[in-house]
């Protein structure tokens, strides 16, 4: 097992490194950099900018730069947001992230796994075809729509109650959270549903399953220790992927209602031409998202044996 | 295990965003706050380097220049008392007594300091071309004098002295751009480097203060007790509780009472006007245009094209059939209809030629450009922004010009940087471009086609032009200037420079309890300065 995780750690590094490499190369080749904007500096000024931040040194001394200060940590200073390091940027803005990924993904694992449980209890009744519907909704409407429809919704009641029950925008305390999580939350819980279901399904004609009932054990048991816990391997398998995706993938969420997350600077900063955000951001989604594939693997090792033995 | 983790990150949000506890309302008369929406979160508030108009927004109700603009966009003193301005220098005389908002006294040495610091090489600031007006200071930007040598003098604490590099008729409204606000020397550089990237890291002298930043989610202002004039200051808190640049989410904030004003797009109007709610119309100041490409190797070099889609231009139609927002006019000269001229509205004074669209004479000069170029058919590269507006317009121009012309029309979309680098590289045929104003006179629009302006990004050169806007430039004498701008509007417009298309305006919507809120063309806006709550019957 220890060999096992220093394995998958150094493979993780390596992909990190890739990630980094791959990124600052792709950046340095869009059209436009930092400074430019509608209005055109001039030479002058231009030839000051370049030389303050470094970029009048060749591309790959720059890299080099680059790497160096990777290796120590540091991602240097915004472009755009020039008096703040990206690491500030970063610690400040990942928590409100990382909160907001969390409550999503409860809703979404615990939503996910006793929708999917339903619907395979109830194979081919009512509720499963409601429960399969909604699904298809949850995964064909992008969350753009669900947040919009949401903070509509929450308008029209507020204004039905004549107060404010929760927030319609803005960050501050949970109550500005649920709402942004639920929407979040909802293509991920639609997924895990219907991979529950099918794993639910494949092992209700599983060999042990029949064996368990034939030896008597009663239906209740069956279902909750033999179905449910082997069930839920596979959506375990994809619940760390889906972490780190729904803490990065919640741009929309976060503009449309005014979070403060690390989301929004991802891509603002893509927009931004911020070299120092663009790279501190990427490296550290990826970073993070290779963490949470290793911690899955070791996870996954852990509850089922027969991948130790590989 | 689970559950320990978010209660800490929840301890950690906490600490970061400093909580606040549920919102008062938009409008709140007892404890004189109004509650707003920021576009943007201000990437810094350092005056010399702010490029962007939130943060000009925002410096603009916590400093205070030499002047500033009063709710009728008119100059009237700020930290300065009283002044004259000459072909060769102006003098200020500052008033006495002013406080910074830390105590500290404000003096001239505030203003030499932040001039020097914004045209010095290592500040890099992008708005450095603001000060050229200035003696010397092109010089030192380019790193060919020292900064001492700039223009500007403290003669003693309250009064300046400013050497002039050309007659700067305009240079007042000048003073009250924020790249002329005053930073105190000793502060500055207490922050090591981080001035304006906090709230803690800056001092203030406008009428408000920053009471609290929390980066990315909102920006709280009191009322400046040590501001000389606070008795006009009705407001005691304006706080952008808010940072949010999607326009839906906005108005479904100003619909459940949780802010005072709110922006309109098309698609919100009929929403605005079922609520009826007080809409109002704002000229921000803006000209949009198509820039044509004028380099030796492009087709758009060639008149009678020029003069074929000169032809078929059509702003009425482009303003009311395809942007369809209430509040935009359409474009019939580079010059907006607010500037002023000798003595009432330059465009009152010097109308510009009418240009009419005729579809007939269009054929036939595309006909002659054929001819001319030897070709059957001409392709040409229309390079827009990539967001809705400009792709209603790039399309509604694509099937225009195969319609009348049967010219192809391809469409480049970029996003914004993308866009801006490649009109630098000259790599288009036509561009949908805009220009806003610095500062209230002719010239920042006057100068924009001349052959030296790095924004002129499709290298129109015309000796003629260039001229004009030098008699301009070397005379105080208003009828002089306005004369030659008129020239220069006229040379546009049968050269075929550029294809106007609209001046920009914006609808938004205000709480009926909020008033003298100042909509400005040049300087901050919107103005809250000077807001006040008026009761209504409830």
């Amino acid at each position: 097992m220890a060999w096992y995780t220093v394995k998958r750690l150094i493979q993780g590094i390596i992909t990190v490194w890739f990630i980094a490499t791959a990124t600052f190369w792709a950046m340095h080749q869009v059209p436009g950099d930092p400074f430019i904007g509608e209005k055109a500096v001039s030479p002058e000024v231009e030839a000051n900018l370049k030389a303050r931040w470094g970029l009048d040194k060749p591309p790959l001394e720059q890299y080099w730069i680059f790497m160096r200060n990777m290796g120590q940590g540091d991602f240097g200073i915004s472009f755009a947001q020039e008096s703040r390091s990206v690491n500030d940027i970063i610690l400040e803005r990942f928590p409100v992230s990382a909160i907001l990924g969390i409550l999503a993904i409860v809703f979404a694992g615990l939503g996910g796994v006793l929708y999917g449980a339903l619907t395979a209890l109830y194979r081919n009744q009512w509720p499963d075809v409601l429960i399969i519907l909604l699904v298809i909704i949850g995964i064909s409407v992008p969350s753009f729509v669900f947040a919009s429809v949401g903070q509509l919704v929450l308008v029209i009641i507020n204004q039905i109650l004549g107060f404010n029950v929760l927030p319609v925008a803005g960050w501050g305390d949970i109550s500005h959270m649920l709402i942004p999580a639920l929407v979040l939350g909802l293509g991920t819980m639609a997924f895990l549903t219907r991979l529950m279901r099918s794993s639910m399904l494949e092992i209700v004609s599983a060999d042990f399953i029949r064996t368990a009932r034939s030896k008597g054990v009663p239906s209740a048991q069956v279902f909750s220790r033999h179905q449910l816990r082997n069930a839920v391997l596979p959506v375990i398998t994809v619940l760390g992927p889906s972490v780190a995706s729904i803490t990065t993938g919640g741009f929309v969420v976060e503009n449309i209602f005014g979070i403060p997350g690390l989301g929004q600077s991802f891509v603002l900063a893509v927009q931004q031409s911020d070299y120092g955000v663009i790279m501190g951001t990427t490296v550290f989604y990826g970073a993070f998202l290779v963490l949470m594939v290793i911690i899955v693997d070791l996870l996954y090792a852990w509850i089922d044996p027969r991948v130790r033995l590989e | 295990m689970g559950f320990v983790v978010l209660l800490f990150l929840l301890g950690q949000v906490n600490q970061c965003t400093g909580m606040r506890s549920s919102s008062i309302g938009a409008v709140d008369a007892a404890s004189g706050t109004i509650t707003l929406n920021l576009a943007q979160e201000p990437p810094q508030l350092d005056s010399t380097k702010a490029t962007d108009q939130v943060s000009g927004m925002v410096l603009g109700h916590v400093m205070e220049g030499l002047l500033r603009y009063d709710a009728n966009d008119d100059l009237v003193e700020g930290v300065a008392e009283s002044w004259s301005v000459t072909d060769t220098e102006a003098n200020f005389k500052l008033k006495q007594n002013l406080l910074w908002s830390n105590g500290t006294p404000i003096t001239a040495h505030d203003f030499v300091f932040a001039w020097r610091k914004a045209v010095d090489p290592m500040t890099a600031s992008q708005y450095a071309f603001i000060l050229f007006f200035i003696e010397n200071a092109r010089e030192i930007t380019s790193g060919d004098m020292p900064v001492e040598s700039l223009g500007v003098t403290a003669v003693d604490d309250y009064t300046l002295n400013v050497r002039l590099r050309e007659p700067t008729p305009f240079f007042l409204s000048l003073t009250a751009f924020p790249t002329y606000f005053p930073i105190n020397q000793a502060f500055y550089e207490s922050r090591d480097g981080r001035y304006g990237a906090n709230a803690e890291d800056l001092i203030y002298n406008g009428p408000f203060t920053i009471s609290q930043w929390v980066h990315n989610a909102n920006v709280r202002l009191e009322k400046n007790e040590n501001y000389w004039n606070k008795e006009a200051v009705h407001l005691n808190v304006i706080d952008f509780a808010y940072i949010l640049s999607d326009a839906n989410a906005i108005i479904n904030l100003f619909e459940s009472g949780d802010i005072a004003q709110a922006g309109l797009n098309v698609e919100l109007v009929d929403r605005a006007l079922r609520n009826r709610w007080d809409i109002r119309q704002h000229v921000d100041g803006s000209v949009f245009f198509i820039e044509i490409n004028h380099r030796e190797e492009r087709l758009t070099r060639n008149y009678n094209l020029r003069k074929a889609l000169q032809y078929v231009n059509d702003p009425s139609e482009l303003v009311n059939k395809v942007i369809k927002l209430p509040g935009n006019l359409p474009g019939e000269s580079i010059f907006p209809v607010w500037l002023k001229g000798v003595n009432g509205k330059f465009r009152e004074e010097f109308p510009a030629k009418p240009l009419m669209t005729n579809n007939d004479k269009a054929r036939e000069h595309y006909a002659l450009a054929l001819e001319e170029l030897g070709l059957d058919k001409i392709t040409l590269v229309m390079l827009s922004g990539d967001n809705p507006s400009a792709n209603k317009q790039s399309e509604y121009y694509q099937s225009k010009y195969a319609k009348e012309l049967g010219l192809e029309l391809k469409l480049d979309r970029q996003i914004f940087k993308q866009r801006l680098q490649k009109m630098t590289d000259g790599d288009f045929d036509l561009v949908l471009a805009g220009w806003g104003p610095d500062y209230a006179d002719a010239l920042t629009f006057g100068d924009l086609f001349t052959s030296w302006n790095e924004n002129n990004r499709g290298r129109y050169a015309s000796p003629e032009v260039d001229r004009q806007v030098d008699i301009a430039k070397n005379s105080s004498d208003a009828k002089v200037r306005m004369e030659a701008f008129a020239r220069v509007q006229d040379i546009l417009n049968e050269d075929v420079a550029i294809l106007m298309n609209y001046e920009r305006g914006s609808l938004y919507v205000v709480h009926d309890r909020l008033e003298n809120v100042a909509r400005r063309s040049v300087g901050p806006d919107p103005d809250y300065a000077f807001a006040r709550i008026v009761d209504k019957e409830s």
